[in-house]
């Protein structure tokens, strides 16, 4: 099971915090995944392909930054937000 | 460095003490900078979009439990590979904010001043740019907006990258 968390804004316009999924193997990279959530979320309502293609969404797997062309695992931590306002 | 304390919390931090609780640590200290981030009441992101000059009444901030203190600790050491350090303190604290409240602690010792203004600097210009904060600016009338990253910051952060001398 893969863990996928959304911060902030992310978090707010999807309305969800955290979800665990199964992988399947064909999803190996972050981009794949996107297109999953994007499919599995859209198909009921809500506008996940507007908030997790924004050229600003961010990326970590495992708590490092990542790019959407990073390959992830079934078990990875996954997470989207936008860019850092700490401090 | 000597030593390393990052702290993630809601409550309030004492910068007194914390000052205190570094100089006690080493006696080569010759050199204690601190910077503390307190919560404004003027929006300038409200300003710039001349919607008028806009007052918050409180900030929330999130962080990502686990890359947060990554982070901080990579800047930490970063820092440290620069600069000769003794003690490095960061706290961040998290949740709701008031105006006037404190948001963020950096403090650095060292044995001459300028490693400690250095770095001290240095690890807010990473921290603002690199550490998995985000904040949201609430108003009186409890609408609210998640804060933009600013161009300024990415600036102030690249400039190191061209200063890379160990001091």
């Amino acid at each position: 099971m893969a863990t996928i968390h959304y911060f902030a804004s992310v978090r707010e316009k999807l309305g969800l915090s955290s979800e665990q999924l199964e992988l399947p193997s064909k999803v190996d990279t972050v981009s794949a995944l996107v297109d999953m959530l994007i499919e599995q979320h859209d198909k009921q309502d809500g506008n996940w392909e507007g908030v997790l293609k924004t050229s600003s969404v961010l990326v970590a797997v495992n708590q490092s930054i990542a790019k959407f062309s990073s390959p992830i695992k079934d078990t990875d931590d996954i997470a989207f937000f936008p860019p850092v306002t700490g401090g | 460095m000597r030593s390393l304390k990052i702290s993630i919390q809601q409550q309030d931090f004492s910068i007194e003490d914390e000052c205190t609780a570094m100089r006690a640590e080493h006696k080569n200290i010759g050199a204690l900078a601190t910077f503390t981030g307190l919560v404004r009441e003027m929006d300038e992101e409200l300003d710039d979009a001349s919607s008028g000059q806009q007052n918050i009444s409180s900030l929330f901030l999130e962080h990502y439990p686990g890359m947060t203190e990554k982070n901080l600790h990579e800047i930490a050491e970063e820092a440290d590979q620069r600069w000769s350090l003794l003690d490095v303190v960061i706290i961040h604290r998290i949740g709701e904010l008031k105006v006037s409240e404190q948001i963020v602690f950096v403090g650095v010792s060292s044995m001459h001043r300028e490693a400690a203004f250095a770095a001290c600097a240095f690890i807010m210009d990473f921290l603002k740019t690199k550490a998995a904060f985000w904040k949201k600016s609430n108003n009186n009338d409890s609408t609210g907006h998640w804060v933009e990253a600013k161009k300024s910051d990415a600036e102030a952060t690249e400039k190191w990258a061209e200063t890379k001398e160990k001091r």
